[in-house]
């Protein structure tokens, strides 16, 4: 039924969205802070050139987060550990990289390829973890995020750091035919010219590949058919010749696949070294554009962009007086009301559907029904 | 005649754990001897790494009563979060006890979040848990701002100093006073003697009850009084049953929904003690991040322990004890990892030698709960793979 | 003496959408008897019990309870009134211990603390006045299914039942825990207590009853006592003197056998045989029924065959390849199909478009699939030819299958493991809850399957579905094959004999 679809892709978010716009405004007023005032204030500053680049730049890990949750979400497995897996391979595959120089596409392919696998065999142990003992993945992905955690502070401050006489602690730059370059040029070509210093991360175009190579996957592949009907029924699934252990398996591996390539954009177009701060909390914040793009990959994106485009407006708000914090409370609010909301929606739509489609075909049953046993 | 079985019950179950204890303290012993280290006994390592537990352990307890209860609360990281936020607000306003007060009161305000969403909105446990830790991080840090922020020493990040809870020593054994008078420290002398093993265990013991803090008491009191409630009063048998059979108790009338409404907020509320005990005994100042992960831990502890309330002690212990090794030297991290091998090719001989089912045979002479399985967790006691390969990942990483 | 009634049903009617479930039944229970009500699955009994224990309220009818006229608005009432149902699934808590089950809900307390001495000594008493003994420390997952009979017995008990309600009480036993429930029962109304036995077992109810009620289709049949049928006549009272004759055809059976099962076994956990020794064929053009009621294998039966079930031992052949160990893709592959009896939850997805439920179970081939993708249009058009063929009643292809009918749903599944051209197809319950005219159209279709060659494993319960479309029909009876029986020439005493165990008694 096409209304329900749309009930509940659009719908049921705009609902979230309205509500979660009208607790933070009901914050502020309690604080004396005029939410027009903030909200205006934002998109002021948000929507200049300079502060869409930064939008943009500052969604796209978060996109990449998400796809690895959702594919997890739909079959009903949740990835915590995007988080240990992602620094994990931002890590090794920046030392990789960094040991070698060879023509830029496949430089660059292999520090990707290294990024993916480092991560797919991370989230693969919870994987594994779960089919032969069976412990639930939340646990073992948050424990393997500290081991992660742990695990690459220990790599990084014995192994893989760059040399003395550095000043930066980070591992060895990697050689320029390890760079993805900025899409600025292009963004020229087009007549845009932001200030220096704001640069268009050219993983922009590898995260829109995955973005179309997940709806693939998941929407028209046999693997995604397996998967979704794992996480709708998985009795039926399982009757219908899946096998559970082989889809948690490879599910948590391509998942894996997925998170490895979080940090790609900073790694490659950005920082091209593993620093001690690199930028961390996109496997945590990517749940909460997972939870709120509903696993669907426009509205992730949707979902990644909003993120980042209130992460960069609220920049302002400290100039203005207002605390940059309500952008925060906002995050967490939209998520959890998303989360009610679709679950009211959903449950309104289906009977909706069903009573609908009862009513099309009503004039076509058997008047008596008698049961059989 | 069952109050006789009950009791053997208990103990044979605390026999078992303090076998263990012991066991523990030998290899660390062992171990120690063979690198020559003197911290990993010593009071002080001891007294940090029951300070370091206590948190944990206050999480952990939490996610006892929820999971008892049926319903998983991831959400004990963000619960934790709004203790340690409560309790410096309160403490700084008007006092350390107060601090603790509303440190329970805002964990257990995101507890009944949690039960909203997930028992009335049968929201999933687990994305309702992480939403939760998100809202609590986010809600936190804008509280923060609006009220540390313009405080000296105050920031968005962090709140001025406020006053904690003081601490006690027991007489006699620690040197404490009676009644004005000065005791022998005895424990302390014992461990000066270096005798093998037996100076070891004192030192220890010395630190463990050495400059105790009143909160520690109070959360460790609590561990015995949780196994008194969920197990010897009828509203404990009720929550108890809300996780292992709910149709079994909604069939004999017990109030399924209303019960766990109340287990997670308690839930809520003893990570927020928890939140409130990291601020007010440990650090003595807010910190945006300071709870680091603990409440997720916790949960590890919850697993490690079985789902029982002195488990849930235990596990705090050897993951506080691993935590207090952070301010000791590298050598003291060596010795603790190969006391760690030890104990594992111990258990890893053992298992191989002595088959699975006679541990769990062994287990349950003792009357020891070495399968509860809610949720398809598994309890690394009774299992072999899990100690086998988590020998091969040490091997793997560290050698 | 003319005793009143601890029970009396008169003119009970309950009605449900699409069926009666109780038509005017008549039942008088006598203080201290044991009084059985039997009847096939779905003759009413299960909906009659629910109505005495306050889960149902009937239609039309008065309920007297020691001659006063009740009416129960919950269970509640029913256990105040001295109501104790002891149902088939256990609602026992795994983990707790005797004591805890027991006391739950109604605990004993001393202060704050609850009274365990109190609990236990009322436990032990009981225990040892019905023969009933247990040991109230010890955790219910250690104990065998007749121990944990006598746990949920125990739990009315405690709670001051003097009507005892047993559902099918021994459907899980071993012969020997059913000689100790027996005790136990006599122990019961020797003391007063009066006890509703239900079960379909008629050996065992000729002789631990006082008085039979029959049930059949909702009404009830007759009362009577033990001395004055034997098994034979209770079954031929239960199944009816009529059986449905199967419809004389040309018999389409061929020479090809396309499945062989030899030996299959399989025991569950406990240690409990639930399949054992099971051997059979089905032939080219053949639909080779399997008779029981339910609970005596049909489900593992089908698991093992389907492989979803891997620790059945055994061999099982489609035509010259052994697929013993193949799992479950790889028998669909080979070409076995399967039609669910339970469509909701196995053989659907709900909350998905109609196109890829149709692909369920054949996702991995032509025409739901091409390569690695999922071919959508190739999708559609098979399930629009399943959708017209079959005759499934829908707004189009793109609807969840929630939002059709039962009987739609049905044929959708039917439609769709037909036209996948299988060698071999298991119908488990494959006109289960539809309206007669699905019904009619799904016994068309297998018809026209097996005339075209495909070999059927009908199990079903609805014994004119079996004797109308089988060509041979095996009884299933705790496991095992009891009996191959040729439905042309069937007299129901024999067939209800085997079903309920009885002619195994009388053939040793």
């Amino acid at each position: 039924m096409k209304g329900g679809k749309l009930l509940t892709t659009v719908v049921a978010p705009l609902i979230a969205l309205i509500i979660s716009f009208g607790i933070a405004s009901l914050v502020l007023l309690l604080v004396d802070i005029d939410p027009f005032f903030a909200y205006s204030e934002m998109w002021k500053f948000g929507t200049t050139t300079e502060s869409l680049i930064s939008m943009v730049n500052r969604a796209i890990p978060l996109f990449v987060s998400a796809l690895a949750v959702a594919v997890g979400f739909k079959m009903g497995l949740f990835n915590i550990g995007v988080e240990g897996a992602y620094l994990l391979a931002a890590l090794v595959a920046a030392w990789v990289g960094a040991l070698f120089s060879v023509t830029p596409v496949l430089h660059v392919s292999i520090i990707l390829m290294v990024a993916m696998i480092v991560g797919a065999a991370w989230n693969g142990i919870a994987g594994w973890l779960k089919v032969k003992r069976g412990v639930h993945e939340v646990i073992s992905t948050i424990m393997l995020n500290f081991i992660g955690f742990a695990l690459s502070a220990y790599l990084f401050l014995n192994f893989f750091l760059e040399g003395t006489g550095s000043l930066i602690t980070a591992t060895k730059l990697i050689p320029e035919t390890g760079w993805i370059p900025s899409l600025n040029p292009v963004l020229e070509w087009f007549g845009v010219e932001p200030r220096a210093g704001f640069e268009l991360h050219g993983f922009l175009i590898i995260a829109v590949f995955l973005g179309i190579f997940y709806y693939y996957l998941v929407n028209r592949s046999r693997f995604g058919y397996d998967l979704r009907a794992s996480g709708v029924n998985a009795s039926a699934a399982h009757a219908s010749g899946i096998n559970p252990k082989r889809m948690i398996m490879t599910t948590m591996l391509i998942s894996g696949a997925i998170a490895g390539l979080v940090g790609m954009s900073t790694l490659l177009g950005f920082t091209h070294r593993y620093v001690q701060d690199f930028p961390s909390g996109f496997g945590f914040a990517g749940i909460a554009v997972a939870l709120l793009g509903r696993n669907n990959p426009v509205g992730i994106a949707f979902g990644a962009l909003l993120f980042g485009f209130l992460g960069r407006s609220s920049l302002i708000l400290d100039l203005k007086d207002v605390p940059r914090e309500i952008v925060t409370i906002f995050q967490g609010v939209v998520v959890l009301a998303v989360v009610i909301v679709y679950e009211i929606v959903s449950r309104y739509a289906q009977r909706r559907a069903v009573a609908a489609a009862a009513r099309a075909t009503a004039e076509q049953e058997d008047e008596r029904e008698v049961v059989a046993i | 005649m069952t109050t006789l079985v009950e009791r053997a019950k208990n103990l044979g179950r605390a026999r078992l754990y303090v076998l263990l204890a012991l066991a523990g303290v030998l290899i660390l012993t062992i171990a120690q001897v063979v690198t020559g280290t003197e911290d990993l006994t010593s009071p002080s390592t001891a007294g940090a790494a029951l300070r370091l537990a206590i948190p944990i352990l206050l999480a952990g307890l939490g996610g006892l009563y929820s999971e008892r209860a049926g319903v998983v609360n991831i959400g004990l990281e963000g619960m934790m979060i709004a203790g340690t936020w409560f309790a410096a607000w309160g403490s700084w306003l008007y006092g350390p006890w107060y601090g603790i007060v509303f440190g329970i009161l805002g964990g257990a305000a995101f507890g009944l979040l949690h039960a909203l969403a997930t028992v009335t909105f049968n929201v999933d446990h687990i994305v309702s848990g992480v939403a939760i830790n998100i809202l609590a991080f986010g809600t936190m840090r804008f509280l923060s701002s609006i009220t540390y922020d313009s405080e000296t020493g105050g920031s968005v990040v962090q709140s001025p100093p406020v006053q904690g809870i003081g601490n006690g020593n027991l007489p006699v054994l620690a040197g404490g006073d009676i009644f004005g008078r000065s005791t022998p420290d005895f424990l302390g002398w014992l461990e000066t003697q270096d005798w093998f093993y037996v100076s070891d265990l004192a030192g220890i013991v010395r630190g463990f009850i050495g400059g105790v803090n009143w909160m520690t008491i109070i959360a460790l009191a609590i561990v015995p009084a949780t196994v008194w409630l969920l197990w010897r009063t009828a509203w404990g048998l009720r929550l108890r049953s809300c996780g292992e059979d709910p149709w079994a108790a909604e069939s004999l009338g017990v109030s399924v929904l209303r019960m766990k409404y109340v287990a997670v907020i308690i839930s809520g509320g003893l990570a927020g003690m928890g939140g409130a005990f990291l601020v007010l005994v440990q650090a003595g100042i807010y910190r945006e991040g300071m709870t680091a992960g603990r409440g997720f831990i916790g949960l590890g502890a919850l697993v490690f322990g079985n789902w029982l309330p002195f488990g849930v002690l235990s596990g705090a212990f050897v993951f506080g004890f691993g935590d207090s090794l952070r301010f000791r030297g590298p050598d003291v991290v060596r010795s603790f990892i190969l006391a760690v091998a030890i104990g594992l090719v111990i258990a890893g001989v053992y298992d191989q030698v002595v088959s699975p089912s006679s541990i769990v045979r062994m287990a349950r002479r003792w009357n020891v709960d070495v399968r509860w399985v809610p949720h398809g967790h598994i309890s690394l006691i009774a299992s072999r793979a899990p100690v086998r390969d988590t020998v091969d990942f040490f091997e793997k990483t560290l050698l | 003496m003319a005793q009143v009634p601890v029970v009396h049903l008169s003119g009970v009617t309950k009605r449900y959408p699409g069926v009666v479930a109780n038509r005017d039944v008549e039942l008088k229970v006598m203080p201290g008897e044991v009084h059985a009500v039997v009847g096939e699955n779905g003759a009413g009994k299960s909906t009659l019990m629910k109505i005495i224990y306050g889960m149902v309220h009937p239609d039309e009818g008065t309920i007297r309870i020691h001659g006063e006229e009740t009416h129960f608005k919950s269970p509640k009432d029913a256990i105040d009134a001295g109501i104790g149902m002891v149902h088939q699934h256990f609602m026992l808590a795994d983990n707790f211990t005797v004591l805890e089950n027991v006391i739950l809900g109604s605990e004993p307390r001393r202060g704050v603390q609850i009274d365990f001495l109190s609990a236990s000594d009322r436990i032990t008493e009981l225990g040892e006045t019905y023969g009933l003994k247990l040991d109230p420390s010890v955790k219910v997952e250690t104990l065998s299914v007749g121990e944990r009979q006598r746990v949920e017995i125990i739990k009315v008990l405690y709670r001051g039942a003097r009507i005892l309600i047993l559902d099918e009480p021994t459907a899980v036993l071993v012969p020997q825990e059913v000689d100790d429930l027996f005790d136990s029962i006599r122990d019961l109304t020797s003391r007063g207590e009066t006890v509703i036995f239900i079960s379909h077992k008629l050996e065992e109810v000729l002789s631990i009853a006082d008085t039979i009620t029959v049930m059949r289709a909702g009404e009830t049949v007759g009362t009577t006592t033990p001395d004055q049928v034997d098994a034979r006549q209770l079954a031929e009272m239960m199944i009816g003197s009529e059986l449905p004759s199967p419809q004389t055809r040309e018999s389409t059976v061929g020479e090809e056998v396309l499945l062989e099962v030899s030996d299959l076994s399989l025991r569950s956990e406990s240690g409990r045989d639930v399949l054992s020794g099971i051997s059979f064929t089905v032939r080219a053009g053949e639909i080779v029924g399997v008779a029981g009621i339910e609970g005596n294998g049909q489900a593992p039966l089908v698991d093992s065959l389907m492989g979803l079930e891997r620790s059945a031992t055994g061999l099982v052949r489609l035509r010259d390849k052994e697929i013993s160990r193949f799992e479950a893709r790889e028998r669909r592959a080979e070409g076995i199909g399967f039609i669910p009896e339970d469509r909701q939850k196995q053989g659907l997805l709900l909350t998905s478009p109609l196109w890829e439920n149709a692909a369920l179970g054949h996702q991995y081939k032509e025409p739901y699939a091409k390569g690695p993708w999922i071919d959508k249009r190739g999708a559609r058009k098979q399930t629009e030819a399943i959708v017209r063929r079959y005759g499934v009643k829908t707004p189009g292809v793109d609807v969840p299958a929630t939002a059709l009918s039962g009987g739609n749903q049905q044929k959708l599944v039917v439609g769709r493991e037909i036209m996948a051209n299988p060698v071999v197809l298991i119908a488990a319950q494959p006109t289960r809850g539809i309206d007669i005219g699905a019904q009619a159209a799904v016994w068309e279709e297998l018809k026209t399957a097996r005339a075209a060659g495909m070999g059927i494993l009908l199990i079903s319960a609805d014994l004119e579905e079996l004797i109308g479309l089988s060509d041979t029909i095996h009884v299933l009876f705790e496991g095992e094959f009891v009996a191959k029986l040729d439905p042309n020439d069937l007299n129901p005493e024999t067939l209800g004999s085997y079903m309920t165990g009885a002619g195994q008694e009388a053939a040793s």
